[in-house]
């Protein structure tokens, strides 16, 4: 292929210039706290909003807000045009069609749909062709050792409900996925497959496609979590194959209170609805009720509409801006941080060393001080960052520890910040009063 | 002195470190057979993963028994160990009353937002712990073994 050089310049990483230019954007991140420029790396946690995201959601209730998908009125006709055109612009954005994009409150809202949708087909009297979501006893439902709490609860509900069981793929020392133990736990008993794209914890990048034919080669549909991957990374689900994805809004510059859950056209139209009621459904009569097609069959009730107008907006200034340069750069902090943190004695990071492939963030161990008392102490010094599990007990049990601490970086964020981190991380043991490798 | 050298001052930091009465034997976690004037709790904060198992021994019996023993197992953050540290010295010989009197004033302390000073005469070494009440989000790690002594205790009436 020919490259012009416009098209050379959008290669590769943001540069620092462009970083400086994209944070005017988001205004939270010029002040102070406790004394010192805030330094924000908790956007694993949530992401911070660009003014545009802000400005869209004050458009919808200042020009067109309204009920979507009922009355007649012409603000009713705007705000459904608002609500479907978003959901179009984020369902392209994951390379899905407008129809396979359901909305939810968030991932664990997301997740909890799919979960309690595959439950209801498996219990009581459904259509036949909801058959294929059941699972019963003899069944395997198999997640990873590496998944959120949210990729994990709702299925040992779901397992605990069906008597199927739940199942998981270890990981390693490293925090990498045990692709050998892999290979011998996809069966002809594995109905479902759920696991996470990129690790909250490690920062760990799943081989998606891989694991996803595994689960296929045996007849397993294939649900991604793809939280943290959504926001960082270019994602497509049809060139990843799986059957379901979800992800929140509120990770990759969009408000609370909206996520996504994308899924197969054909899965979607064939699954039990999981919440019920208005909106979702064609004819109702005291008797029985008939359901709408998807999308709108798993959207009962009033919907989250001026946050799809934001959502709408996000997805815009992060294709913008370039997934593959928004990637690429974080990539090079998430690479800083760990070459960073392993040359400060006495700390231990979890997950792949430097020079492994990682998401822009990295969670650490610091010996002698509770994760807790080095949050505090990087507050003190403007240092946002995320202590405790992480909202996922079993990685951290399976690496030794209870809590750790984790800074995530975004696209706003600059080298100087995690250089001014890692200052910080330094200072730590000798505050303590703790000494020695 | 900052905000954060009135939360760490050196006596939390070394009582952090001492984590006096952290002596409870593994076998006696669970709390069974718990001989009578014990009572035994278990707290965990689910934020942070601190967690704290908790003995109180009495003995007199009655609205008159006297805490005669502090023991607990337990892992977390400085602030959490080292205010059950504190804890174990200061309660064992007070009467249970006198106790309770010292756990509700240094709840009131801790949810003070900073606003209420701590009493030396009442609340002794946790006095240095009153930093705390300025971090919200730090006063269930001061609180975590308080409140554990205060259910062990009531199991003890």
């Amino acid at each position: 292929m020919v490259s012009t050089s416009a098209d050379h310049f959008h290669d590769g990483p943001l540069t620092d210039v462009e970083v400086r230019r994209i944070r005017n954007d988001f205004p939270i991140l010029d002040q102070q706290v406790n004394g010192n420029t805030l330094v924000y790396l908790d956007s694993g946690a949530t992401s911070q909003k660009p003014v545009s995201v802000m400005e869209a959601e004050q458009e919808f209730y200042e020009q067109r807000n309204s009920a979507v998908h009922r009355g007649a009125h012409t603000l009713a006709v705007a705000a459904t045009d608002v609500f479907e055109d978003a959901r179009s612009t984020v369902a392209a954005f994951v390379g899905a069609a407008d129809n396979e994009l359901v909305w939810t409150a968030n991932a664990t809202a997301g997740l909890n749909l799919i979960a309690y949708s595959f439950g209801n087909a498996s219990t009581g009297d459904v259509t036949p062709e909801a058959r294929q979501f059941a699972v019963g006893p003899g069944d395997e439902v198999l997640v990873t050792e590496m998944e959120h709490h949210a990729n994990l609860v709702p299925w040992q509900e779901l397992c605990r409900r069906t008597g199927a069981t739940l199942k998981f793929i270890p990981i390693m020392d490293d925090g990498l996925l045990d692709m050998e133990a892999a290979a011998a736990l996809f069966t002809s008993r594995t109905k479902v497959f759920s696991f996470t794209h990129v690790s909250n914890v490690t920062g760990v990048i799943n081989p998606v496609v891989e694991l996803a034919r595994m689960a296929h080669d045996v007849g397993a549909l294939v649900v991604l979590d793809a939280c943290q991957s959504a926001p960082h990374l270019g994602l497509n689900v049809k060139a990843l194959d799986v059957d379901f994805a979800v992800f929140s809004g509120h990770k990759m510059l969009a408000p609370t209170g909206i996520g996504a859950v994308y899924g197969r056209a054909e899965l979607l139209d064939a699954m039990p609805p999981f919440l019920t009621g208005g909106s979702m459904i064609t004819t109702v009569t005291m008797e029985h009720a008939a359901y709408l097609p998807s999308p709108q069959r798993f959207e009962a009730g009033t919907q989250p509409i001026s946050q799809a107008a934001a959502f709408a907006a996000a997805v815009n200034y992060l294709s913008e801006t370039g997934m593959d340069r928004i990637h690429a750069w974080e990539a090079a902090l998430g690479q800083r941080m760990v070459a960073g943190l392993e040359a400060i004695p006495g700390i231990r990071v979890l997950g792949p060393a430097a020079g492994t492939a990682r998401a822009g963030l990295a969670a650490f161990e610091v010996d002698g001080v509770h994760a807790h008392d080095v949050g505090q102490f990087l507050d003190a010094a403007g240092v946002a960052v995320r202590v405790g599990h992480h909202c996922a007990q079993p990685l951290h049990r399976r690496l030794g520890l209870s809590a750790s601490t984790r800074a995530s970086a975004y696209l706003y964020n600059t080298t100087a910040e995690v250089d001014a981190f890692l200052a910080a991380v330094a200072g730590v043991r000798p505050y303590f009063g703790i000494t020695g490798d | 002195m900052s905000a954060l050298d009135s939360l760490y001052q050196q006596i939390i930091l070394e009582q952090a470190k001492a984590r006096r009465g952290a002596d409870l034997p593994n076998h006696q976690l669970a709390g069974e057979d718990l001989p009578a004037g014990t009572g035994q709790c278990h707290q965990l904060n689910p934020v942070c993963g601190d967690e704290i198992t908790l003995r109180v021994e009495t003995s007199g019996g009655g609205a008159d028994r006297a805490v005669s023993g502090i023991h607990w197992a337990g892992d977390g953050c400085s602030i959490s160990m080292a205010s059950a540290s504190i804890l174990s010295e200061l309660v064992v010989g007070l009467g249970a009353g006198e106790v309770q009197g010292m756990i509700d004033n240094f709840r009131e302390v801790m949810r003070s937002r900073g606003k209420m000073q701590a009493d030396e005469e009442i609340l002794g070494d946790a006095a240095a712990l009153s930093g705390v009440s300025k971090f919200p989000a730090r006063v269930k790690c001061a609180m975590l073994a308080w409140v554990a002594a205060e259910d062990a205790l009531r199991q003890t009436a």
